[in-house]
């Protein structure tokens, strides 16, 4: 475990994480070798395309993969130990603990026989062994903390009997019932309204601050990015592409997949004129995904150097971009602007 | 809660006002004149007139029903052709005698039927669950009568095998015919509840099946409760919403499969009575045990909805 490039800044490190589905004799390979870190107390996200293994990253930290997936590679580092180290037993006991999960779906999310107060509770049942009285009485201050009105009344209410955006609170109340130290957020917003978009994240920052945790925030939204995250790891086919604090995310993308995602928001609209507007193609087939670089059909400035995959590259300033273009092979063979530079 | 439950009981008063239409006009959907049928057709025609005149079959039908539903009320339902005794005695004790049989199938096919439903979707396309769920289509192809035969050779007649196997004589471990004993009841029980079990087994295992991929299963894994929990708790109680109605549905194929099953071993229940009475055309016993075995039916789904509903939250009856 001694490794000399843990860092105990870090909540969690992931290493070169590999997670299959393994169906009618092809390996989908989901999540491909991703590594990134998470520093304490911080905020990263996850940002990608449909399909791209968001969810399957988030799911393999907690060893939540099912049949017929596999995590078949690979290091998850939390605080200090490899999470794939642990017996089932042990991973059972940080789950909901030390490392909490909310998903994409309120509606479906909560158990429709159960009433609110009976799923809280569990969680306090479960971890801290607390009696039916003592957990209830933990549960209506959980749902006072995630801004649930009367929840004296509410606890004892049915999943159905409430909106989409109050059956999320319930999901972080469930979530942060234990205080964990992580707390991972898979699309939280995605199936609510906009405004309630807004009071479910800003909910999340706030309790972030006062329980003291690090989120891991997956989205496909840039605009939740710029507005959550500190760092930010853009994921493509199961691999990520770039990873960067949120500013050089913004002010300075670097891989071409990241420029393409960054100048198809709205406001970067009629700034652009016509220069890459949105990224072309679509996401490959995950059974049959090109060998060398993921994006190359897509991407406009690809070359004969792109049927090799490149390695992720970190700048000076811990700036990884996973692109041939940043390399010393490169040699400036081709015009290449960055974002930034095309815009001064 | 309560208020559902006594709205549910109110509704069974038009299901038996129902029944009880379907029962009486039976007696008049048959073709030809019930009471030449009942009398034999080469009875005098004062005897046929007699007995018309006797079952108030010159009155008019709405008279004659509502004659008939006063009786029934006040738990009259009339005299058997053939013994002259009430219906309410002739049924009796063999009412109870079928309620047992019935209540012991369903108890072992929904005991059985649940813990193979549950191994085999836990370990979906495993060995275990391929066999149970071979066994279970046996069990549900399987005629019940047929079964009850082979069951009655080879553990009431015995086996003939040959004395040098251990464990396996020729002794009957059980009895052929009768109702009261333990080894009256097991085979009779055996035969009548394993086609429920079977249905059970492969309702149980894709309710499961279907449950188990919901996200909020998903959600007590990664609350950390326990796989069982997470079974047991979890997935099994909405996995039972869609079972419960199969029970139900299963309790009137049961009460047919009583009336071979008595038959076969040699029963007296009302199962038996009712084929007796039918081929002694008597009437008013036949309509008498068909409306009894009618009420139990409305009762079973009674209970059956007032479980469905605690199970399922959702539902609102306004
Ligand atoms: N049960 C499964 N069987 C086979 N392949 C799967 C399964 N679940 C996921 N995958 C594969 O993993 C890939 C990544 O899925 P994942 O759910 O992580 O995507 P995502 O980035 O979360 O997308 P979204 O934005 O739609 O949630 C999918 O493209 C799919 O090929
Ligand atoms: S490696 Fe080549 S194909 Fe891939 S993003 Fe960079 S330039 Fe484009
Ligand atoms: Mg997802």
């Amino acid at each position: 475990m001694a490794n000399e490039s843990q860092n105990f800044d870090n909540i969690l490190e992931i290493k070169e994480l590999q997670t299959s589905f393994f169906t009618e004799d092809v390996e989908i390979k989901a999540v491909d070798g991703v590594t990134f870190d998470l520093p304490k107390g911080k905020t990263v996200g996850i940002v990608g395309e449909s399909g791209s293994g968001k969810s399957i990253t988030s799911l393999s930290i907690l060893r939540l993969i099912d049949r017929p997936g596999k995590i078949v590679g690979g290091e998850i580092i939390f605080k200090g130990e490899n999470l794939l180290d642990k017996s089932n037993e042990e991973m059972r006991k940080i789950r909901g603990n030390q490392i909490s999960m909310i998903f994409q779906e309120p509606m479906t999310s909560l158990n429709p026989t159960y009433t609110i107060g009976q799923q809280i509770g569990e969680a306090y049942k479960i971890h801290e062994g607390l009696n039916k009285a003592e957990a209830r009485k933990k549960s209506i201050d959980m749902l006072k903390l995630v801004g649930i009105p009367s929840p004296e009344k509410r606890i004892d209410q049915y999943p159905h009997e409430l909106s989409g955006g109050m059956r999320q609170r319930v999901m972080i109340a469930i979530a942060l019932a234990c205080n964990p130290d992580l707390l991972i957020a898979d699309e939280p917003t995605t199936a609510l309204d906009v405004t309630i978009q807004a009071q479910i994240l800003e909910l999340i920052k706030e309790l972030q601050e006062k329980l003291d945790m690090s989120v891991l925030l997956i989205t496909h939204d840039l605009g939740v990015v710029a507005e959550t995250c500190d760092y930010v790891a853009v994921m493509y086919c199961g691999k990520i592409v770039e990873y960067t604090d949120v500013k050089t995310l913004f002010s300075n993308p670097q891989h071409p997949y990241t420029v393409g995602l960054i100048n198809s928001l709205p406001s970067h609209e009629e700034d652009i004129e016509g220069d890459l507007p949105i990224i072309k193609g679509m996401v490959p087939n995950p059974t049959n995904l090109p060998s060398g670089c993921r994006f190359a059909p897509r991407c406009p400035y690809a070359t004969e150097l792109c049927n090799t995959l490149p390695e992720l590259v970190t700048d000076d300033n811990n700036h990884q971009t996973r692109c041939w273009i940043y390399t010393d092979e490169w040699n400036g063979s081709t015009e290449v602007k960055t974002y930034a530079e095309r815009n001064s | 809660m309560f208020v559902f439950i006594i709205r549910r009981i109110l509704q069974t008063i038009p299901v038996f006002l129902g029944v009880t239409i379907i029962v009486f006009s039976l007696m008049h959907l048959i073709p030809g004149d019930p009471a030449q049928i009942m009398a034999g057709e080469s009875a005098p025609a004062e005897q046929v007139e007699n007995i018309r005149e006797r079952l108030g079959l010159n009155d008019p039908y709405p008279v004659q029903y509502w004659n008939y539903l006063s009786n029934v009320l006040q738990g009259d339902l009339g005299n058997s052709i053939r013994s002259g005794r009430d219906v309410t005695t002739e049924i009796g004790h063999r009412f109870w005698i079928t309620v047992e049989l019935a209540f012991y199938s369903i108890v072992l096919s929904v005991f059985l039927g649940l813990i193979a439903g549950i191994v085999s979707a836990v370990k979906q396309y495993s060995f275990r669950d391929v066999t149970l769920m071979l066994i279970a289509l046996f069990g549900l192809s399987m005629p019940n009568f047929w079964l009850g035969l082979m069951l009655i050779q080879w553990f009431a007649i015995g086996l003939d095998v040959p004395s040098w196997i251990p464990f396996i004589d020729n002794t009957a471990w059980f009895k052929p015919s009768g109702w009261g004993s333990f080894q009256q009841i097991v085979l009779p029980v055996i035969t009548l509840g394993t086609g429920g079990a079977a249905i059970i087994a492969r309702m149980t295992r894709s309710s499961m099946l279907e449950v188990i991929d919901q996200d909020y299963i998903r959600t007590a894994r990664a609350k950390g409760a326990k796989e069982r929990v997470v079974i047991y708790r979890h997935a099994l109680k909405n996995a039972l919403i869609p079972v419960v109605t199969v029970v139900g549905l299963q309790f009137g194929g049961l009460l047919g499969g009583a009336v071979l099953t008595e038959t076969v071993f040699a029963i007296n229940g009302m199962g038996k009575l009712v084929i007796d009475a039918i081929q002694a055309r008597d009437f008013p016993l036949v309509q008498g045990t068909v409306l009894v075995a009618s009420l139990l039916f409305v009762l079973v789904n009674l209970i059956v909805d007032i479980t469905y509903r605690y199970l399922n939250k959702r539902i609102d009856f306004n």
